[in-house]
């Protein structure tokens, strides 16, 4: 399994969105979260601070705050809150 | 003067509050953290994506059609803000962020319909990916048209519980079982108290016979014992009310053990709170109205008490003609009375679900040291435990001032249930007696450079707060 999500398939595609995640070319779909596209090609969002293991969120509405993941220019996004927008580019590793 | 109306939140409560002010002829306010309204329960897809309410509402699709169509009508009689998060509650104003810019907005009356979210008892292995609350499994499928698995197992408690279930096993999800930790006896104690509402009980019984003819598997007085997997979730071993040890394969867990209100706002705001005993936690006070303990500020929905959308609806609606009598306005008190006895046969409803659904009894005594309780500050049962047998910890801000639980970037929100009630059992005490975590601003975190633009509006002092 290289995915957590999984799109139903009784649902139309949209447009594709393009950005980039962790330094490769990805396309998701316009409407998607970042969370969304990025859990339905990969299984984390980014690691735990602490413990290093991986994390790819847990309430999906903006409560648990487990789902942020990092801009390559530094930024932070809640993943699961925040629409893709084209060109985004985004890291799930820790960087150093 | 115009009274400035503001309400916080567009789930069903804050929807019925808003329609029952502009039907007084005013111009509310309506804060929204969300894109679109609906709350969790009526959650809508992005703008642009088109899907049948039948399909993401089942049973509910009228009623969430009902509750959608007649905000959409209100739309230009008020002053709807999507993508608007409320940080900070001040005397007769708020804080707000929207697009990365601080505002302040004064108010009158404020209602708050800030909702729930799951409620959940950790197990080992709960922060790998692949878990997710029962909530997230539903916002997945309603909102981003996605499922979770696609082999998916949910587990915990609640009417939740069943219904995500068969959600899933409806959009075409490979759901290996359902492991409800309530004992099947709890359901039938239950009984009298769910004929309140008849139809809503059928209901769940209509999700379970469904997933049995689906060939779900569904256990009762299960015990969770840990999620597998390096990278993600891969197996969920569990145990049987028989004592016999599982392990069900699969690439995702939803879990939830009822709702948890989100009351911070209400703290923020100075309202006292009571001990609630069905909903086994601290809840902002308040009377059959809704009204606080803080002039002008009302509370509705579930982030008052648990009790559901249908009830969320009376709530917000019985809210609205409350601010409204208390700013001069003649209302009708046939509806404000017929709004609350309503109300009362909800609230007797829900004593019945947490009977039916009640709580792992043992969850504290049998949680291993080892085991995550805190998901942002990875601090363990065992910590805890430890903090309380050396230092005499009593109540929850100590034990947050000495591990740092409910510290993280949550405040709490996902670990408060699991560690007041480990502290209750390491002290001996009961639930009631740890108190609750005091809310902080910015409820959610918030770039530091907003912080210091922000106003400097004063917030109410600790010492005007209820603890």
């Amino acid at each position: 399994m290289n995915a957590l999500l999984n799109r139903l398939s009784t649902v139309a595609p949209r447009a594709p969105v393009h950005f980039e995640l962790d330094g490769v070319p990805c396309t998701a779909q316009q409407g998607d979260t970042v969370l969304t596209a990025i859990l339905t090609q990969a299984t984390r969002l980014r690691e735990a601070e602490f413990s290093g293991q991986p994390r790819a969120g847990f309430c999906l509405m903006g409560a648990c705050q487990d789902c942020w993941v990092q801009t390559v220019d530094g930024r932070r996004l809640r993943a699961c809150s925040t629409l893709l927008e084209d060109g985004m580019r985004l890291s799930t590793r820790r960087q150093p | 003067m115009t009274t400035k109306f503001v309400i916080v939140g567009a789930g069903p409560a804050g929807m019925r509050a808003a329609e029952q002010l502009v039907s007084a002829g005013h111009r509310p306010v309506v804060i929204d953290e969300a894109h679109r309204f609906g709350g969790q329960i009526y959650r809508q897809p992005p703008y642009g994506v088109q899907r049948e309410r039948s399909d993401l509402y089942g049973f509910e699709a009228d009623r969430a059609s009902a509750a959608l169509n007649r905000f959409a009508s209100l739309l230009p009689q008020i002053d709807y803000r999507p993508n608007t998060l409320v940080w900070q509650v001040a005397p007769q104003t708020l804080q707000l962020v929207r697009d990365g810019r601080d505002e302040t907005l004064p108010f009158n009356a404020l209602i708050l319909a800030t909702g729930a979210t799951d409620r959940v008892l950790p197990f080992p292995g709960w922060t790998l990916p692949g878990v997710v609350t029962l909530g997230a499994a539903q916002v997945a499928l309603k909102y981003q048209a996605c499922l979770v698995g696609p082999r998916v197992v949910f587990a915990g408690t609640g009417p939740l519980l069943y219904l995500v279930a068969w959600q899933y096993a409806s959009h075409g999800g490979q759901v290996m079982a359902v492991l409800d930790t309530a004992p099947t006896g709890a359901k039938l104690r239950a009984v009298p108290k769910m004929l309140a509402r008849p139809t809503v009980a059928a209901k769940g019984a209509y999700f379970v016979m469904r997933l049995r003819l689906a060939g779900v598997p569904i256990y009762s007085g299960v015990r969770l014992l840990g999620a597998e997997g390096r990278e993600h979730v891969t197996a969920l071993r569990w145990q049987k009310a028989d004592g016999t040890q599982r392990t069900t394969n699969c690439d995702a867990v939803g879990v939830g053990h009822g709702l948890r209100s989100e009351t911070q706002l209400a703290d923020l705001a100075g309202c006292r709170f009571d001990y609630h005993s069905v909903d086994q936690a601290w809840l902002p006070t308040r009377d059959a109205s809704g009204r606080s303990t803080v002039r002008g500020v009302y509370l509705a929905g579930d982030g008052a008490a648990i009790l559901g959308a249908d009830a969320a609806e009376l709530s917000g609606a019985r809210a609205a003609l409350a601010a409204l009598e208390d700013f001069t306005i003649a209302t009708s008190t046939a509806l404000a009375s017929s709004l609350e006895a309503e109300s009362r046969r909800h609230a007797r409803f829900r004593a019945g679900l947490e009977t039916a659904f009640a709580l792992p009894a043992n969850w504290a005594a049998d949680a291993p040291d080892d085991l995550i309780v805190c998901r942002c500050e990875e601090i363990t049962a065992g910590e805890l435990r430890e903090c309380v047998k050396t230092t005499g910890a009593r109540e929850m801000n100590r034990l947050k001032a000495l591990t740092r639980i409910g510290m993280g970037r949550c405040q709490g929100r996902m670990c408060a249930p699991a560690a007041s009630r480990l502290l209750a059992d390491a002290a001996g005490c009961d639930l009631k007696d740890v108190g609750r975590l005091r809310s902080q601003a910015p409820v959610k975190p918030l770039p530091i450079r907003l912080m210091r633009e922000a106003a400097t509006a004063a917030p109410v002092p600790f010492e005007e707060r209820d603890d």
